[in-house]
């Protein structure tokens, strides 16, 4: 697999391949650490989070909000502690950045986190990592000793008056937790329930007190921000969208891997056919779902020849999301019926189960699905998943409905031929448009 | 939200504490206390997933003498305890295989060959997708994404990755737990 920067110099991703690049050694004669120094050394905690405003560093977990304003809206006169909370649960179908940054650089994310910690007043924080990846909590664990060793973590770090401590925290398996208030109930010990919003986290969150949860990939952001400037941050990347970013690429090319591209990479078809060495098999592209499992499905002819620009503003031009930059290829050989149903079965899984839209609907969807697959489906049936969708996208309590719809929704827009050879041999003599009237 | 499941209404003992609490050995304990002082000390039911995987780790799932114990540890009710383990998919509330192999069934997987993968694991164990074997040695179960996309197929084995999956090298993996000298690479702190 190749990890590994293209069309800029690998920022995120430069210390990846050093040998024991999770060493704390390895990352301070790397330039590892500097950025705190520089913090520490007179910066104040505005002047942090300004840096990070200009920066037009955004959240690299899905959501894409500008990550200085977020910090900007934790109340700087609370008399509560205050939080920052690394959210690492990473679970979005196709994307697995975060694990490799935690992997292979660990003191970054510390690094990161500290520097948040002290622009936010935080003086406990907490890294929260899905269950499954264990083997990276330990890796943090390890870490954190390291820098708590090296005061680097602690009481009156580096001999400043800031004191700053970090902790791990497991989850269980539940993609949800994902989701900054689910991660917040599962961090207190509770089921992973979304809450309410408002109160966003940066006024009510983790203990009903400010916190800020960002992904590990925003926040390992920070550190170069604060060297290089936010400004010089912002220009490796588009004017909205600031910096480089992670793209997790997997399915039929012949190179998967972790790119690291400037935001406003030019352009998607040269990414997949050059940078990513094609497809595999010398098979024809068929379809591309760039951003995790959430986000709308791209055909070939959305990609081949139209220069779609890799940023928030250019995807959405393109028809779909950054989301979190799990970009998964497939190839002519894949029917986009079954990856949908895939998908789908995925969302019922994961459903919280907290609100009706979702937790019904994600079922029916499945069950819709499935009997179309058994052969026992109805020429109706696209257009009763489009009506499931639109009873639980916007109505659901937290995004996971949404999420659930819009890649059945796309699927059923953009490849209505893969739905139709499911659904037509069902009706003896049934007429295509009858099958797929309202497609 | 949070407010209403602090421990400062604490029920009758007799309600809290079944017959059989779990006992754990001094370095257990200590391992616990470590969890518990990463938390503010009002706020312990924040322990209640690293727990829930050291009582695991050591009874094998979350019987019910370990759910009592996290209930008296973190000072909640037994219900509590449940309520919030019934939740998570890697939280066993019934005995598991000492080898749980788990595939991950998600797209990227998927469209690289998962299926075959399942199948095989399922004819080399005798066991569908959800079942334990008859001597207790493998649970096989499909999961979804494991954040191993781009070295699809993958399972893992308690919480150990095995990525760019053959059947050659599941053979090998189901070979190795058969005879019982699997390591575990990745063990729950």
């Amino acid at each position: 697999m190749f990890i590994g920067a293209i069309g800029c110099e690998p920022l995120q991703l430069r210390r990846v391949h050093l040998e024991h690049s999770r060493s704390l050694d390895v990352y301070r004669r790397n330039g590892g650490y500097e950025a705190l120094k520089q913090v520490l050394d007179g910066m104040t905690p505005d002047a942090v989070i300004n840096e990070v405003k200009k920066s037009a560093l955004r959240g690299r977990g899905g959501a894409g909000f500008p990550t200085g304003m977020k910090w900007s809206f934790v109340p700087k006169d609370s008399p509560k502690a205050r939080y920052v909370v690394c959210n690492a649960d990473e679970s979005e179908p196709g994307t697995f950045k975060d694990r490799y940054l935690m992997e292979r650089d660990p003191h970054m994310l510390i690094e990161g986190m500290l520097i948040a910690a002290y622009a936010l007043g935080a003086r406990v924080n907490y890294i929260y990592t899905r269950g499954e990846y264990r083997y990276l909590i330990n890796i943090m664990d390890e870490a954190l000793d390291e820098a708590r060793k090296a005061n680097l973590l602690g009481e009156k770090i580096l001999g400043t008056n800031f004191s700053c401590e970090i902790y791990t925290h497991t989850g269980a398996g539940a993609y949800i937790c994902g989701e900054e208030t689910a991660l917040l109930s599962s961090l207190e010990g509770m089921r992973g329930h979304p809450r309410m919003k408002p109160p966003f986290p940066a006024v009510s969150g983790l203990y009903a007190c400010p916190t800020v949860v960002n992904n590990v990939e925003t926040l390992t952001a920070v550190p170069d921000i604060i060297k290089m400037g936010g400004e010089a941050y912002q220009k490796l990347g588009t004017e909205k969208s600031g910096g480089t970013k992670l793209w997790s690429v997997s399915g039929h090319v012949k190179r998967p891997g972790v790119y690291e591209l400037p935001m406003g990479y030019d352009d998607m078809e040269k990414f997949i056919m050059e940078d990513c060495q094609g497809i595999a098999g010398g098979r024809q592209l068929k379809a591309v779902i760039p951003g995790g499992s959430s986000v709308y499905i791209m055909p070939a002819s959305d990609i081949l020849g139209k220069d779609v620009r890799m940023d928030y503003e250019g995807l959405v031009v393109a028809g779909s999301m950054v989301g979190s930059g799990g970009f998964m290829v497939m190839d002519g050989t894949v029917d986009v019926f079954e990856t949908t149903k895939n998908l789908t079965e995925f969302y019922k899984h994961e459903s919280c189960g907290w609100c009706t839209p979702c937790r019904e609907g994600t079922d029916w969807l499945v069950k819709v699905f499935k009997r179309i697959a058994d052969g026992e489906g109805r020429p109706e049936d696209a257009q009763l998943l489009l009506d499931i969708c639109d009873n639980i996208e916007g109505k659901s309590f937290c995004p996971l409905g949404d999420a659930a719809s819009w890649p059945i929704q796309s699927a059923i827009k953009k490849f209505p031929e893969d739905f139709k050879r499911h659904l037509l041999p069902l009706v003896a003599g049934a007429k295509e448009d009858a099958a797929l009237s309202m497609v | 939200m949070s407010q209403q499941f602090l421990p400062d209404n604490p029920l009758p003992q007799e309600a809290k504490v079944p017959e059989e609490i779990a006992r754990f050995s001094p370095a257990v304990e200590a391992e616990i206390d470590g969890h518990l002082a990463k938390y503010p000390p009002e706020r312990r039911r924040s322990a209640m997933l690293p727990l829930m995987f050291i009582v695991q780790r050591e009874r094998g799932w979350l019987d019910k003498p370990g759910v009592a114990y996290i209930a008296n540890r973190l000072g909640v009710r037994i219900t509590d305890v449940w309520e919030t383990a019934t939740f998570y998919s890697m939280i066993y509330t019934k005995p598991a295989g000492k080898y749980h192999v788990q595939i991950c069934k998600t797209l990227s997987c998927k469209i690289m060959g998962a299926g075959n993968i399942t199948e095989h694991c399922a004819q080399r164990l005798g066991i569908k997708p959800g079942e334990t074997s008859a001597d207790g040695k493998f649970t096989l179960s499909e999961v979804e994404c494991l954040g191993s996309c781009g070295t699809a197929p993958m399972l893992q084995v308690g919480f150990d990755f095995h990525e760019n999956l053959t059947t050659e090298k599941v053979d090998e993996i189901l070979d190795a737990c058969a005879r019982g000298d699997y390591k575990f690479a990745v063990k729950v702190r």
